[in-house]
């Protein structure tokens, strides 16, 4: 699968905003490809730029800051692209869903007009046959009695049923590329599971890839091809799914997975790794994380390691990377 | 939306306020220094006279009975008879209503078209220059007398350039806006000021909402992006600013009735004080107490026609 040409190359984003007259380096030189029907999942603590970088693919954040390096859809750069032209992009090819399905709809509008204004803009279809494409689309994302429900608000539906109505928002135009900033974090453990299924199941069926943001492991180690580990806004390890969750190369990698508790007995203290991430203003001058890690060296501290390729596909930001050995100890 | 039982009963609410506001005037003229019989009559009354004119408004009787009198004449329609004016007061405020209300919307009208705009200039331009230049003049207008800004429109656009005419009303609807024009700028550059202050923040805090950023993503154009998600949801406090500053509006209309010698009932209310014309002065302040109170429901209707979890019941 992951052979194909890639759908999206991201090369070198970099995204600064500036606050008070001090730049925020939220994304620095993060580089990943995504391929037909691929779920990659971008994985890291809040903070760590992994929503500004999807927001920056979509062109949401040059309004808020300044965004450099190159997003190549289907080999068109639209990273530059006028929002005139990136418009008919952005629902049509590549569509977003969001975390808050609270705060995401309009709560102004209905759901019907939310779902069928996507359609007008991307599509020649009549007002009738919009209706109904939102009906289907409501009903695909399990909604029952679709067609009543066109005529709500926001409000009158819960929030599972809200993140099912952002979907079949997404999804109503066909996208190729569903970019989904954690989708389930807002809701009920009952119901991530079930949103998750949906979004794979659908993305399965319209061989839509997915860039699926989260800071859940488990999420990861279930529903990605591949995985990119995001850390004080740049990615310090990225490879196949199995690869970087079964021998983590990098120091940061093993304490996220080291903080899922497993087979932890009752009132046990939990696994946390010591300290906190960097503030974007004073990002040091090494390893961002060479102040929390274990196995920093003086060399950590005095420059930053660079992304490397260890393995076909398989890359990480470490002048100490863990080994097998290591990792298992840990 | 709001029901039908809704607005009756928003209409029965009203029915204790206004017997408050009557009980308020009621007392507000009894305890004003001064006799009334001697307001109307003038200072050189002989005593039997005063007699005759107390005895005929019945201010001989113990209040309670003035009171009963007061509010069942109000009920029946009969607010007495302006002292000035010599013509029964209910007569001379609708005569002068209409030209009011006109007044008030036309400025509202107005407001709303310089203030919306430039509100969405300056907060898709925020801190950059066009924002702090538009927000300059806006204090500037701000912090000048509704008065004097009056004055300036008039003496350059009527008595120098001749564009308006200095006073007046107008017998056609066309005239009308061509005569009320400077008045209703005037009460407008005050109240433009408010709207686009509260439009261009409440602007700003939207655009920043997840639901705006949903939009986009969505692929909308700007002018739907702009037009029906950010615009609906930020006028929703706007209007609400705008309703409850009616009686600030109605304030301004008494100060710029009288610059522009428009025959409205602020410049009416005036001439009442000055002439002490109690009767009058009740009447006025009954009708200004209604038209607050049907604006404040007229906002709370749009409100929720605006906002669908606002379901008024």
């Amino acid at each position: 699968m992951s052979d194909t040409q890639p759908i999206l190359e991201v090369e070198n984003l970099c995204t600064t905003f500036t606050r008070g007259g001090v730049a925020l380096p939220a994304v620095r030189d993060v580089s990943f490809n995504v391929g037909k029907g691929e779920v990659l999942g971008l994985v890291g603590e809040s903070g760590s730029g992994k929503s500004v970088t999807l927001r920056s693919i979509l062109g949401l954040s040059r309004r808020y800051g300044d965004v450099t390096g190159s997003v190549k859809w289907m080999g068109q750069d639209i990273a530059q692209m006028p929002e005139r032209k990136l418009r008919h992009i952005r629902g049509r090819d590549i569509a977003m869903i969001f975390q808050e399905p609270m705060t995401s709809l309009n709560p102004l509008l209905t759901v019907g007009m939310q779902l069928t204004e996507t359609l007008k803009a991307h599509t020649d279809l009549n007002r009738a046959a919009r209706r109904d494409r939102a009906i289907e689309m409501l009903d695909h994302v399990g909604i029952p009695a679709a067609a009543s429900r066109l005529e709500e608000y926001p409000h009158q539906f819960s929030g599972g049923m809200r993140q099912r109505v952002m979907i079949a928002i997404a999804l109503a135009a066909n996208p190729k590329l569903l970019l989904a900033d954690e989708p389930t974090t807002a809701l009920d453990v009952t119901i991530q599971a079930q949103i998750l299924d949906l979004i794979l199941s659908l993305a399965d069926e319209l061989s839509m890839g997915v860039i699926l943001v989260t800071h859940d492991l488990g999420v990861v180690a279930q529903t990605c091809n591949k995985a990119a580990v995001m850390y004080a806004g740049r990615i310090v390890e990225q490879g196949d799914v199995r690869q970087v969750l079964r021998a983590p190369r990098h120091p940061y990698t093993v304490g996220l997975m080291r903080s899922v508790p497993q087979n932890v007995p009752p009132r046990s203290q939990l696994y946390t790794v010591p300290g906190t991430p960097p503030s974007l203003e004073a990002l040091p001058q090494g390893c961002a994380f060479a102040p929390r890690c274990q196995s920093r060296t003086d060399s950590c501290m005095a420059t930053r390691p660079p992304l490397e390729s260890i393995a076909q596909g398989r890359s990480v930001a470490c002048f100490n990377p863990v080994t097998d050995a290591q990792g298992a100890a840990a | 939306m709001a029901s039908i039982q809704y607005i009756l009963k928003r209409l029965l609410l009203m029915i204790p306020t206004f017997f408050l506001v009557m009980i308020i005037i009621f007392l507000l003229v009894r305890f004003l220094p001064g006799d009334p019989a001697i307001a109307i009559a003038g200072d050189r009354a002989s005593d039997a006279d005063l007699e005759a004119i107390r005895e005929r408004l019945g201010l001989n009787q113990p209040m309670l009975v003035q009171f009963w009198l007061f509010v069942t004449n109000t009920l029946q329609g009969d607010l007495g008879r302006s002292i000035l004016l010599r013509a029964p007061v209910i007569d001379v405020i609708f005569d002068r209503l209409p030209t009011t209300i006109f007044l008030t919307l036309y400025a509202v009208t107005l407001s709303l078209l310089i203030a919306g705009p430039l509100a969405f200039v300056a907060a898709l331009n925020r801190n950059k220059w066009p924002d702090a230049v538009i927000r300059t003049v806006f204090q500037v207008g701000l912090s000048m007398p509704v008065f004097y800004i009056g004055l300036i429109l008039l003496t350059f656009l009527a008595a120098q350039l001749r564009w308006f005419p200095v006073g007046g009303y107008g017998d056609t609807f066309v005239e009308r806006l061509h005569h009320m024009f400077l008045p209703s700028v005037t009460v407008a550059l005050y109240t433009s000021a408010i709207i686009m202050r509260n439009l261009r923040s409440a602007i700003i805090e939207v655009l920043d909402a997840e639901y705006v950023q949903f939009a986009r993503a969505k692929g909308l154009p700007d002018r739907l992006v702009l037009g029906r998600h950010v615009l609906r949801n930020a006028l929703i406090s706007t209007v609400t600013l705008l309703g409850l500053s009616i009686g600030n509006l109605m304030s301004g209309t008494l100060v710029t009735e009288t610059v522009f010698a428009v025959p409205g009932v602020g410049r009416l209310m005036l001439e009442a004080i000055f002439a002490r014309d109690y009767p009058l002065i009740q009447g006025l302040t009954l009708t200004f107490a209604v038209l607050v109170s049907v604006v404040f429901l007229l906002t709370d209707l749009f409100q929720s026609t605006l906002d669908p979890r606002m379901r008024l019941t």
